[in-house]
C-alpha cells in the first residue's frame, strides 16, 4: 500500500545550514530562517524577493502583536501556544501580545529536526526547543540593536521585557511596536552567528515554567475556534461516504443510484479509484446538504466483492500471531544482547507468559472529515491533520497532480491521538471535488469513522525469562506480533534497522521493549503479522507501541518479583542499576518510581482485604526521547472480579516544565486514556469488518468512572521531553499488577474485564 | 420552509422538517460552534438549549422544535461571558475542545436550575457528554466554580434589592 507516494524531503530542512534574518515586510516585522541553505543577506533577501518571505516563523506587526506560525498540528496539547511560549522567552515580549497561527504545508514550515511537517510521539517540545529559542533571542537582538542606534545609546546598556526596550539610565524606552514602525530593524544572523547566541539559562527564565493562560482555549469555550469540519467555502457540496462492511480489500462491484435520485439535492454517486491505496471499495454521496448527502448514501444500493480479508476475525489474526512467534526464524531483532540461550541453559528457574492487547479505535470527537477545491491548477485541502507533508502527497494522488500543486490548510484538530497522522480522508473529498467540479467537505460518519479507523493494532507478545539461583532476571527473550503501522506508510526513514543488519524493522511496534532495566542476556525480536497488516490496516495510536510493550515487560517484571518471593517495587528498583547504557536514564526512572510510591503510601499501609496496590513504570516513548513515569495503581477486586480503581498515582520527570499547567492536563489525559484502554475500550474484527460503530459498542471513559488522580511532575532541569503520551503506557500494567495483589488473578488480556479477573482467581 | 427562534432571532431555513436540527444551525445558518460527534445522540458535542433544556441537535428534527426558543453556544450569553465560559477559561478547561460548546450547553442547562449542585449530581448530568482528551476532572471543578460565582452574584442581587 502507499508505495508510490514518495514524501518530498526539503533540502533546506536542516537549519544549522540556513542563515536567520530580520527584515521589514508588508505587515511589520518578519523574522525566520532563509529559504535556502548558505548565506542570504537579508537586505539580498529583500531586493531578490520584493517581499520578504523567509520561513517566517513569526512577525512582530506595527501595533506590536507578535504571531506566530504554528508548523505543529494543535490537537489540544496547546503546542501553539507553547512554541509562542518558547520564543516569548527570547524574545521579551508581552504574553498579551502573543497571537498564533497554523501553519500550511509549505516546506519552510517543516520541523527542524524531522524535515517534515509530522506532530507525533511526543516529540515537538523536545525537537523545537532550540530552533525556537534562537528564533527568539535573534528576534531581540535585532530590536534591541535597532533602539540603541535609534536612542543613540549602547545595546549593551537595554534592558528587553514585556515588548519594551528600556534605557534605565537616560530613562528612554521604545515599545516594540515603535521599533517596528520605525523600519530600522534589519539583521543577518548566519548560522555560525546563530549557533554562538548564548540561551538564557533556567535560572533566568521568566515565561518558561508560568503557567500562562494558552491561547487557544478563549475560542475553544465560545465556539468560534475553526477545525476542519467547520470550513465553509462559496458554492461548496456535501459528500457521505459509503464503506464497504470489510474493512479493507473490498471492491465495489455495482452501484445502483435510483433511489438516491429521488433525494432532494442529491448530486451524484462517486465510486473512488484510489491509486494511494489509502481506501478500498468506497463510494461518495454527494448532495447540496449533509443531511441529504446522508439520506442519499443511505439511498444507495452497492454491491461489494469482500476482497480476500472478508472471512477474517480477530480470533483469525490472533492464531496467525501465535503461529509467527512459534517459528524460529521469524521478525527481525530490535534487541540482541548476551546469549539468551545460554544463559537459559543455565536459569534456576524460566517462566513463560503470552500478553495480548485488542484491536483500539482512535474515535476523535470530530470524526474524519476534509474538504478540496481546486483553483486554477492548485488543490486546496481544509483538514486538521498531524502530518501536512504526507497528507499533501495522498491529495496529490488522489487528484493524480504533482504534491506541489497541493496546498494544506491546517485547521484546529478536534482530537488526534495519530488517527490524523492518516489521510484518507483526503481521497473522497479530492474525487468527489474532481467529480462535481464544486468544492466538497466530506464528513465521516460516526461509523464510517469507527469502521474505517485505522486502528492501534492486535498485539500478541510471548515473553520467556529467566532468573538465576539469588532471583536475578539474567535473560529476557521477547517477541512481538502485530501489524506494522510504519511499515504502510513507505517512508524508509521512518523504519529501524535490525541490529543485526538483517533488515528493516518498524521501531514503533517494539520501542519500550529496550527497556533501562539491566539484563545481560536480552533479545526481542519485531515479528511482523502480515494478516493482521493487510486485513486491519493500523495506525500509530497516541503512546504506540510503548502501550502494548510495557504491558508485557512491566506485568512480566512482577511475575517475576512474585515468582522469587520479592517485593516488585524493590525488584525494579534492584533491575533499574545504571549499568552501562543504562547509565542515567536508569536512574531517573527508579527516582520516579520512589517519588510515585511514596505519594501513594505503597507498603505502608494495610489494604482492606480485595483491595490492593500495584507499581509500574516506562521509559515512553522512545529510549532517546523518553519521559520518565511510573505509576501506583490502588485497586478493589469484588469476588465477582468486577475492578473499582480507587486511586492512580503517577509521577513523571520531564526533565525541564514549560507549562506546569498544560503539563498536568496532559499527563492526567494520559492517564486516564491509559485507564480506558485498559478497562473500557475493545474492538473485534469479525468477518473482515470492524464490529463496533459507535459509542454504544465502542465504550471510552466517561466522567462517572473517573477515579482519583495524583500527579506529581518532576523538573530536574534536564531537557524538556514530551508529556501527551508516557502516562497512557504506565496505567494498565500498574492496574493488573494492583489486582493480582488484591486478589491474586493475573490477568494478561488487554482490555481487563471482570469475567477475565474472575477466571484468574484461584478457587 | 421551517422558522426557527434561534438565540433570541426569528430565522428561516431553507430544509426539510425533518431535517436535524444540528445540520440546519451548522450549514443553513452557519453556525459552526454545535457539533457533529456520532450522530446517535451517545456523545453530547451537539447539544443546545430547547426552550432552556439540554438536548441533542442531532436526535431533533426541525419540526420538533417549531416555535421553541433554541439557544446554542453562540448564544449563550453576549460576549462569551457566562459564569460557565469564564470558569472554562479560569480552570483552563478546553484540551482539543471540540466536546466543549456540548458539554458547557449541558452544564448550564444544570446550573439553570440547581445553583447548588453536589459532584454527584454534577457527574450525572454529565455523563452523557463525552470528552475524549479526558478533560472531566477540570470540566467539574469549573462547574462548580461557576455554580459559586452565580451563587455570590444572586446573593448580592438580593441584598441590593432588598436594602
Amino acid at each position: 500500500m502507499n508505495t508510490h507516494v514518495k514524501i518530498t524531503q526539503s533540502a533546506s530542512a536542516d537549519l544549522s545550514r540556513r542563515s536567520f534574518l530580520v527584515g521589514s515586510a508588508a505587515a511589520g516585522l518578519a523574522l525566520g530562517y532563509s529559504a535556502v541553505p548558505g548565506l542570504v543577506g537579508a537586505d539580498q533577501a529583500f531586493a531578490a524577493a520584493g517581499n520578504f518571505d523567509p520561513s517566517v516563523w513569526y512577525s512582530i506587526a506595527p501595533d506590536g502583536l507578535v504571531t506566530i506560525t504554528c508548523g505543529k498540528a494543535d490537537m489540544g496539547q496547546h503546542i501553539a501556544s507553547t512554541m509562542a511560549q518558547i520564543i516569548s522567552e527570547e524574545l521579551g515580549s508581552n504574553w498579551k501580545d502573543m497571537r498564533v497561527q497554523l501553519a500550511s504545508n509549505d516546506p519552510k514550515f517543516n520541523d527542524p529536526v524531522l524535515g517534515a511537517q509530522i506532530t507525533g510521539g511526543s516529540w515537538s517540545t523536545m525537537m523545537n526547543f532550540d530552533a525556537m529559542s534562537r528564533a527568539g533571542a535573534a528576534g531581540r537582538m535585532a530590536l534591541t540593536e535597532a533602539a540603541a542606534a535609534a536612542m543613540g545609546v549602547p545595546a549593551g546598556e537595554l534592558v528587553v521585557r514585556d515588548s519594551v526596550i528600556s534605557h534605565p539610565k537616560s530613562k528612554k524606552s521604545m515599545t516594540f511596536a515603535d521599533i517596528v514602525k520605525s523600519g530600522k530593524a534589519t539583521k543577518t544572523f548566519t548560522p555560525d552567528e546563530l549557533k554562538a547566541i548564548k540561551l538564557k539559562t533556567p535560572d533566568q527564565y521568566t515565561m518558561i515554567g508560568v503557567s500562562v493562560p494558552q491561547l487557544d482555549i478563549p475560542s475553544k469555550t465560545n465556539g468560534t475556534a475553526k477545525y476542519g469540519i467547520d470550513v465553509m467555502l462559496p458554492g461548496m457540496v456535501y459528500g457521505k461516504i459509503v464503506t464497504p462492511p470489510v474493512r479493507y480489500g473490498a471492491t465495489v462491484k455495482s452501484v445502483d443510484d435510483s433511489a438516491a435520485k429521488k433525494v432532494p439535492g442529491f448530486i451524484k454517486a462517486v465510486t473512488l479509484d484510489d491509486k494511494t491505496g489509502s481506501t478500498t471499495g468506497w463510494v461518495v454521496a454527494v448532495a447540496n446538504t449533509y443531511a441529504n448527502a446522508q439520506k442519499a448514501a443511505a439511498a444507495l444500493k452497492i454491491s461489494y466483492d469482500g476482497g480476500p480479508n472478508a472471512k477474517l476475525s480477530s480470533e483469525s489474526l490472533l492464531n496467525e500471531a501465535r503461529r509467527l512467534q512459534s517459528l524460529d526464524d521469524s521478525g527481525l531483532f530490535f534487541v540482541k544482547d548476551g546469549d539468551t540461550a545460554a544463559a537459559f541453559g543455565t536459569a534456576a528457574k524460566v517462566m513463560e507468559a503470552e500478553y495480548t492487547t485488542s484491536i483500539n479505535i482512535h474515535a476523535p470527537l470530530e470524526p474524519m472529515n476534509a474538504t478540496a477545491e481546486l483553483k486554477g491548477d492548485i488543490w486546496h485541502i481544509y483538514s486538521g491533520n498531524q502530518f501536512a507533508t504526507r497528507s499533501g502527497a495522498i491529495a496529490a494522488g488522489a487528484a493524480e497532480v504533482d504534491p506541489k500543486f497541493v496546498v494544506m490548510h491546517q485547521m484546529w484538530l478536534g482530537g488526534g491521538f495519530g488517527r490524523r497522522l492518516d489521510a484518507d480522508m483526503m481521497v473522497p473529498a479530492v474525487q468527489a471535488a474532481k467529480a462535481v467540479g464544486k468544492p466538497v467537505k466530506v464528513i465521516y460518519s460516526r461509523e464510517n469513522d469507527m469502521t474505517m479507523d485505522y486502528s492501534r493494532p492486535l498485539t500478541f507478545q510471548k515473553i520467556k525469562a529467566g532468573l538465576d539461583g539469588d532471583g536475578r532476571l539474567i535473560a529476557i527473550n521477547h517477541d512481538v506480533v502485530s501489524a506494522w503501522p510504519t511499515k504502510r506508510w513507505g517512508i524508509p526513514d521512518f523504519l529501524t534497522p535490525s541490529v543485526d543488519k538483517k533488515g528493516a524493522l518498524d521501531g514503533f511496534t517494539v520501542n519500550g521493549a529496550d527497556f533501562f532495566y539491566s539484563v545481560p542476556n536480552h533479545n526481542v525480536r519485531a515479528i511482523l503479522n502480515e494478516m493482521a497488516h493487510n486485513a486491519t490496516p493500523s495506525g500509530q495510536l497516541r503512546s504506540v507501541a510503548p502501550g502494548w510493550t510495557f504491558w508485557a515487560v512491566e506485568s512480566m517484571i512482577d511475575e517475576l518479583a512474585h515468582a522469587s518471593g520479592q517485593d516488585p517495587a524493590q525488584f525494579r528498583i534492584a533491575l533499574l542499576d545504571g549499568k552501562g547504557k543504562n547509565d542515567g536514564g536508569a536512574q531517573r526512572l527508579r527516582n520516579t518510581l520512589l517519588a510515585a510510591m511514596g505519594m501513594a503510601g505503597y507498603g505502608t499501609k494495610s489494604l482492606p482485604k480485595g483491595e490492593g496496590m500495584g507499581v509500574a513504570c516506562v521509559s515512553s516513548q522512545e529510549r532517546a526521547t523518553a519521559s520518565w513515569t511510573a505509576c501506583v495503581a490502588h485497586v478493589a477486586v469484588a469476588p465477582s472480579g468486577e475492578v473499582k480503581v480507587r486511586k492512580l498515582t503517577v509521577a513523571t520527570d520531564v526533565g525541564t516544565q514549560v507549562h506546569p499547567d498544560n503539563i498536568r492536563a496532559q499527563v492526567e489525559g494520559a492517564a486516564l486514556w491509559g485507564l480506558s484502554l485498559a478497562m473500557y475500550e475493545k474492538a473485534t474484527l469479525k468477518d473482515g469488518g470492524i464490529e463496533q460503530t459507535n459509542f454504544d459498542t465502542y465504550t471510552p471513559l466517561r466522567m462517572s468512572q473517573v477515579p482519583e488522580v495524583a500527579i506529581s511532575v518532576i523538573a530536574n532541569g534536564e531537557k524538556a521531553t514530551g508529556v501527551g503520551e508516557p502516562a497512557v503506557t504506565v496505567i494498565a500494567p500498574a492496574l493488573a499488577n494492583a489486582i493480582f495483589n488484591a486478589c491474586g488473578a493475573r490477568v494478561r488480556s488487554l482490555p481487563i474485564t471482570a469475567e477475565a479477573v474472575k477466571g484468574a482467581m484461584k478457587a | 420552509m421551517p422558522n426557527l427562534n434561534i438565540n433570541g432571532r426569528n430565522m428561516s431555513v431553507e430544509a426539510a422538517p425533518d431535517t436535524p436540527l444540528l445540520w440546519a444551525i451548522r450549514e443553513q445558518l452557519q453556525m459552526t460552534g454545535t457539533k457533529f460527534g456520532c450522530g446517535a445522540g451517545l456523545c453530547g458535542a451537539c447539544t443546545v438549549h430547547v426552550n432552556g433544556e439540554a438536548v441533542r441537535s442531532c436526535q431533533t428534527s426541525l419540526s420538533d422544535v417549531a416555535g421553541k426558543k433554541i439557544t446554542t453556544i453562540e448564544g449563550l450569553s453576549a460576549k462569551g461571558d457566562h459564569p460557565l465560559q469564564k470558569a472554562w477559561i479560569a480552570e483552563q478547561v478546553p484540551q482539543c475542545g471540540y466536546c466543549q460548546s456540548g458539554q458547557i450547553m449541558q452544564a448550564a442547562s444544570l446550573l439553570a436550575k440547581n445553583p447548588n449542585p453536589s459532584k454527584e449530581e454534577v457527574v450525572a448530568h454529565m455523563d452523557g457528554n463525552l470528552c475524549r482528551c479526558m478533560t472531566y476532572s477540570r470540566i467539574q471543578k469549573a462547574i462548580m466554580r461557576a455554580a459559586s460565582e452565580m451563587r455570590t452574584a444572586s446573593n448580592a442581587g438580593t441584598e441590593r434589592r432588598a436594602t
